[in-house]
């Protein structure tokens, strides 16, 4: 990770920024719920919709539940659903990406017709299907949902740098060297899909998020008495403008989160040539 | 034509461009200390119908100049000084009158016309969209267009209808090049700018590339400033050359003199190392390396190269001064009536040097300045009887065009490489050289012909027989900054071939060292990266690669033609003493310049349209070769020395209709055959030629022993009443 | 030529089958319509929901691929069968293309068309104020997920109308319900409700875009042709658009497919949120409800839709750049 080391050394701020938004954050979700004396199913009859003050820090919904507990159990089905995402797309991407680029032929055929089938509807839709069956399975089933339908634009990707890769002369030279396949995808290949590799693991991380989010949002994630960012969000939206405090800490906490990755991502991005990256997808 | 345009007073005598204090700096905008000046004060006169040569390695800011002498910056340069064209100066002048003088008085003709060319428009429009901008009133689009095939006809491209109407991709690089000249003379500007007009070309297609462009300065009377690191074209071509090195003119003089006295210490070295085709000879090798833009310390920024520089030249930067007459040196009576005579026609002040004590090294003469690698030394002959390291007969290769079809890209090679010997495989692009070498390295079946390799028939191989033939077979690729992992240190790109063929980690680790001094670097260079190293290093390093497994044969791509001319000199040296070891491998050289295959190889095989056509001992096929198509080769080679100018042959254009699949397949672009009467045309035409004469050429009617040169329309004729 | 476009055409026929195979898959397994007929009070005898199923041949005793083939038979022919309340999907599909098709091609053609002219200003203004506060914005909007954007927007046009006094900006439905007036009001009235959820499908494309088309064009403003184009005499602006337009716009291309899933997946929560009757509303709606032929309609026109827009941004590759043309 030296390289990492380099470049958050090279743009600071806005990096740091980023990294310390996900510190706190993490700590917020994780360590939050043992300061706070509420559990987010508990219902305090005396405070319905209050606003935030010295009991309920961020206030209390229409039905007296504290909104600082909710949306600490919230983020922290978020966090662990986008940590557990970016780690699968990202080796699913990179293993499928370089088996279809380098090894080509009939592997290349089936693995690139896959892709694109999984590319033809869009993703939330098989996910809102999807979804419906999983109402008691836990976060883990609907990270693995998000998962299966995350990785296909990046493999297509790594694909095509894995083919450009392929025919690198240092690479060709390997190859006349006598040295084995397996050794050059791992020498060779994936050290130089590395950077890109972790760029496309902060995006998904993002996307992960928003798209459990999103599903809750719609009523097809988590069910109550489970609460995640995206129920929390549905449930006050409607009196967002009456009762800001309900709605501002959930979205507030699901922008910060977005907000930070992002700025990681960028920062790693920048090293990148995007029009290339992006060029590259295109078989 | 043109015209029309307003300059300032003295126009009549000013010169056609004249530069001074030129000063470019690259980068700006970008975070500060990656600001580089990498234009120093540059002083250049072009005069009206004359023709500079302007002469550098690359990074000595040649590119930049030119464009700097039609105000052009690439984005992100800023220029200062003064360049005046025609007595108007364009230093300062609002976008709107530069763009009228641009495409009108003066013109450039740019280094790599694959990115100079708009890819989405027609060459045609391209062309027309210059008279375009300048014609009043303006021609219609039809009109442009029409005119247009009539400029690329006169820059000799054969169906210029058809080429109008391509889009740039489509055409080869060379008729790329004519038309980005077609386009240059459209207004009949006063100056063309030339920047490396023939630089990765063919050697008969740069003939005619320099053909095109001295008809087209002798139709426009144009003055021409020809930017190229090639000295051969230089000398070929220009009146007057100018040297730059790290950004400055370092020796300006008339092109003779310039060649025949130069005396800045790195011009005396660049000429003394470049490799020349009628002679393998020692070449001089100049230490180091050019200094990155920005990176020139104070005092003569050749100083730390130099071998005869003085504690004075590290503090002060000397400035262009006329050359005085040399007073030291052992006598050259008649070198210096000679000097004494121009000196007495005012020649002398034009020649110029940035040096303080120019002509240091005079008494050692050029070469002498520089140690000199060993002079080409005859090799012991293979025992008869052996088996040969390689033996390639009647291979066929096929390539899978993008279409779907197939190309024949190997039609017949015959070839042998004796052990211990060095051959060379010769040709231009599109010979088939590169898919020869692909076919030998596979160490598979080849699709037609058979293939030995160190007395092994690759169509025989099994699996693990390949694999461990790989440890005896070694391969060094094109361009080393690509061949080598940019992410691996040299120690770990040293150690894979030895990986691959199971060495123990500690044989590995003792062997490293060796390697690295073999290639004559350092040990401490194993733990660093390739970025790290200049280009000529790279290529060491990747040749230190391949001896590690100590191969019996090796193949060598176009070893130095990724290098300037000053480091590949060193290359070459390196590469000379290794294969001429008693327990050196075998080596095929492949390579398209004839200079360098004349300073390594014993023995040469021609290839031409996937055959090879003719092969012979090295002295023999670079002198007096028989097939026309080596002819014509060699006649196209220029020689860096403007004294022996000589028309370049520029061969044929093909003629149309000439159906090659039967009988010689040279024949549609042989003079020779041209001449023939019609009966023994015939035998050209349905018999394909076999092995004829001493040097094996596949043609049926070979030239004699003799050198003189094919027929075929001369390129640049030059103009004798220069000198 | 001809034999690569027809090739590409199959491959997208075949893809369309895939698809409509798998998605009819997914939606069988996942959704259950028996839970639906169940659970009406009173629970209907199991004889009965058996029949009901098998009438809209939703059975789940029969094997998918019995069921399948038989919807893929009446599909082929045109008819993609009943919902759950027994009325035909054509029609319910005739009346909601409309309007997700109007909110699709506005949303593409703005998001793109904005996207790209903010790119090109960004890259010719490299450094300066307007290309950083667009950098900033755009990172912003991209930080956004589609249906905070849409609550945000939404919000934000009730907090502007109660500071008016009266609805300035409405954004419920495709239309006020009863709106009178002529033709050119009436016209007006729909523009008024396309503003936001036009907004919220196309505000992240237009981000996205521009990003992409600022490296794109300070790729070209580097090439060397722009240089031969000013050597030639055009001044630096003519240069840029006569020489370096058209080349900057071909990397896009390959943006534009995947573009588009965004855009439809965020035409979802447009719709849902403001109130649109369009498909994306329908799928939630059917979803829940475990309406399978219903999901599967839509996921089919989102499938043409997606491989339509892979197909278009193919052929503008094609007229962009005659080297892929071979």
């Amino acid at each position: 990770m030296s390289g990492v080391r380099a470049w958050a050394a090279g743009r600071p701020a806005a990096a740091r920024l980023g990294l310390a938004l996900i510190a706190l954050l993490c700590l917020y979700a994780f360590v939050g719920p043992h300061l706070s004396p509420h559990s987010p199913t508990d219902i305090d009859y005396t405070a319905l919709s209050a606003g935030p003050g010295a009991r309920h820090w961020f206030g209390t919904n229409r039905i007296g539940q504290d909104v600082f507990a909710q949306t600490a159990r919230g983020l922290q089905k978020s966090l662990l659903i986008s940590v557990s995402v970016s780690a699968a797309t990202t080796a699913l991407a990179a293993l499928v990406g370089t088996c279809a680029g380098y090894f080509g032929g009939w592997t290349d055929h089936a693995l690139t017709f896959l892709v694109d089938l999984l590319l033809v509807v869009p993703g939330f839709l098989v996910l809102v299907v999807v979804a419906s069956r999983l109402r008691n399975a836990g976060w883990p089933a609907y990270a693995a949902a998000i998962a299966a339908l995350g990785w296909m634009v990046t493999a297509r990707a790594v694909r095509a740098m894995a083919r450009s890769l392929r025919e690198r002369p240092y690479v060709r030279a390997a190859r006349h060297m006598g040295v084995r396949p397996l050794r050059i995808v791992r020498g060779h290949l994936l050290p130089h899909l590395a950077p890109f590799l972790i760029t496309h693991a902060t995006i998904a991380a993002a996307a992960a998020v928003v798209a459990e989010a999103g599903l809750s949002f719609v009523g097809f994630g988590v069910q109550p008495p489970d609460v995640s960012l995206g129920t929390l969000m549905a449930d006050s939206a409607e009196v967002a403008l009456t009762y800001p405090w309900m709605f501002f800490f959930p979205t507030g906490m699901l922008l910060c989160f977005v907000l930070a990755v992002n700025l990681v991502g960028e920062a790693l991005r920048t090293r990148l040539d995007p029009v290339a990256a992006w060029a590259a997808v295109r078989r | 034509m043109g015209g029309g345009t307003e300059v300032s007073d003295g126009t009549d005598q000013a010169p056609a461009l004249d530069i001074r204090g030129l000063r470019v700096v690259v980068g700006a905008g970008r975070a500060e200390g990656e600001e580089a000046e990498a234009v120093r004060g540059v002083d250049l006169t072009l005069r009206r119908g004359e023709v500079l040569g302007l002469v550098g390695e690359s990074g000595a800011g040649k590119t930049l100049t030119a464009l700097a002498a039609l105000g052009l910056t690439p984005p992100g340069a800023r220029l200062r000084g003064s360049v005046r064209l025609l007595g108007t100066e364009l230093v300062g002048l609002p976008a709107r009158e530069l763009a009228r003088l641009r495409g009108d008085r003066i013109a450039m003709v740019f280094q790599d016309p694959s990115a100079a060319f708009t890819p989405v428009h027609r060459i045609g429009d391209q062309i027309g969209e210059a008279l375009r901008v300048h014609e009043r009133p303006r021609p219609s689009r039809r009109a442009a267009r029409a005119r247009a095939i009539t400029l690329l006809s006169d820059t000799g491209v054969p169906e210029p209808e058809r080429v109008a109407l391509s889009f740039p991709h489509q055409l080869s690089g060379g008729l790329r090049r004519r038309a980005m000249i077609a386009m240059a003379v459209a207004n009949r500007p006063d100056v063309i700018v030339a920047d490396e007009p023939t630089s990765s070309l063919d050697v008969t297609v740069q003939a005619r590339v320099l053909a095109a462009l001295g008809d087209a300065r002798e139709t426009t009377g144009a003055a021409l400033l020809l930017v190229s690191h090639d000295l051969g074209v230089v000398a070929q071509t220009a009146d007057r050359v100018a040297v730059m090195y790290a950004g400055r003119i370092v020796e300006t003089a008339p092109a003779r003199e310039l060649f025949a006295r130069p005396r800045m210490p790195y011009t005396a070295g660049l000429l003394s190392a470049a490799p020349r085709v009628d002679a393998a000879h020692a070449l001089s090798r100049v230490p180091g390396t050019q200094p990155a833009p920005g990176k020139a310390g104070t005092g003569c920024a050749f100083a730390p190269r130099c071998p005869v520089s003085r504690p004075e030249c590290r503090v002060t930067d000397p400035a262009l001064a006329a050359v005085t007459q040399p007073e030291r040196g052992p006598g050259r009576p008649a070198a210096r009536a000679a000097e004494r005579a121009r000196a007495a026609a005012g020649a002398s002040a034009e020649h110029l040097a940035a040096c303080l004590y120019p002509g240091a090294g005079e008494g050692a003469g050029g070469g002498g300045l520089f140690p000199v690698g060993p002079p080409p030394a005859a090799r012991p002959r293979a025992t008869a009887g052996a088996a040969p390291a390689l033996r390639v007969t009647g291979l066929a290769a096929t390539h899978r065009t993008r279409r779907g079809g197939r190309l024949r890209a190997v039609r017949h090679v015959d070839l042998t490489v004796a052990a211990g010997e060095t051959v060379a495989l010769v040709g231009e692009s599109g010979a088939g050289k590169s898919t020869t070498l692909d076919r030998i390295i596979a160490l598979t079946a080849p699709e037609a012909g058979r293939i030995e390799v160190l007395g092994r028939d690759t169509a025989k191989l099994t699996r693990a027989e390949a694999h461990r033939l790989r440890g005896r077979v070694q391969i060094v690729l094109q361009d080393p900054a690509t061949t080598l992992d940019p992410r691996m240190k040299i120690g770990a790109i040293l150690a894979e071939p030895l990986q691959a063929q199971r060495v123990p980690r500690a044989e590995i680790a003792a062997r490293t060292p060796e390697l690295l001094a073999e290639v004559e670097l350092g040990g401490e260079a194993a733990d660093r990266y390739p970025h790290e190293f200049s280009g000529g290093q790279q290529q060491r390093i990747a040749l230190a690669r391949a001896l590690a497994v100590r191969p019996e044969l090796l193949l060598l791509d176009e070893p130095v033609s990724a290098l300037d001319v000053s480091v590949q000199a060193g290359v070459l040296d390196l590469l000379r003493r290794l294969t001429s070891a008693p327990d050196g491998p075998a080596c095929l050289v492949v390579s398209h310049d004839l200079t360098v295959v004349r300073q390594i190889a014993d023995r040469v095989v021609v290839m031409h349209g996937g055959r090879t056509v003719e092969s012979g001992p090295t002295d023999t096929l670079l002198t007096r070769p028989r097939h026309p198509y080596t002819r014509t080769l060699l006649w196209s080679v220029p020689r860096p020395d403007p004294g022996a100018r000589r028309p370049l042959a520029a061969p044929l254009a093909p003629l149309s209709g000439c159906d090659t699949t039967t009988g010689c397949g040279f024949r549609a672009q042989c003079g020779a055959y041209r001449e023939l009467p019609s009966e023994q045309k015939r035998l050209c035409e349905h018999e394909a030629p076999g092995p004829n004469g001493p040097t094996g050429a596949s043609c049926h009617f070979p030239y004699p022993d003799d050198a003189t040169p094919p027929p075929g329309r001369p390129a640049w004729r030059g103009r004798p009443g220069a000198h | 030529m001809a034999g690569r476009v027809l090739r590409r055409l199959a491959r997208s026929l075949l893809l369309l089958l895939a698809s409509a195979l798998v998605s009819y898959a997914v939606a069988t397994a996942a959704l259950s319509p028996r839970a639906y007929f169940e659970d009406r009070t009173p629970r209907p005898p199991t004889v009965a929901v058996d029949h009901e199923l098998a009438a809209l041949g939703l059975d789940d005793r029969t094997p998918v691929a019995e069921r399948f083939t038989h919807w893929a038979w009446r599909a082929a022919h045109g008819d993609l069968g009943r919902t759950l309340d027994g009325e035909s999907v054509n029609a319910e599909f005739g009346r909601r293309i409309g309007v997700s098709a109007r909110l699709l091609l506005v949303g593409t053609v703005v998001g793109t068309g904005l996207g790209v002219l903010a790119g090109v200003w960004a890259a010719v203004r490299k450094d300066r104020v307007p290309d950083r506060a667009m950098t900033l914005l755009s990172f912003l909007i991209l930080s956004l997920p589609t249906f905070v954007l849409a609550l945000l927007l939404k919000d934000g046009a009730l907090c502007f109308n109660n500071s008016v006094g009266h609805t300035v900006i409405r954004y419920t439905g495709e239309s006020t319900p009863g709106a009178t007036g002529g033709l050119l009001s009436r016209l007006g009235d729909r523009a008024v409700h396309l503003t936001l959820p036009t907004a919220t499908v196309a505000l992240g494309l237009v981000a996205a875009y521009s990003r992409y088309q600022r490296a794109a064009t300070l790729d070209v403003l580097a090439a060397g042709h722009l240089l031969t184009a000013q050597a030639k005499g055009l001044t630096p602006g003519r240069a840029l658009l006569r020489h370096g337009l058209r080349v900057s716009l071909v990397p896009l291309t390959a943006f534009l497919s995947f573009g588009f899933l965004t855009l439809f997946t965020g035409s979802v929560f447009a719709e849902q949120i403001f109130g649109w009757p369009g498909m994306g509303s329908w799928f939630l709606e059917a979803a829940q409800r475990g309406d399978v032929n219903s999901v599967v309609a839509v996921t089919l026109f989102a499938a043409v839709t997606v491989l339509l827009a892979g197909l278009l941004s193919d052929l503008l590759l094609f007229a962009l750049d005659p080297r892929v043309r071979g």
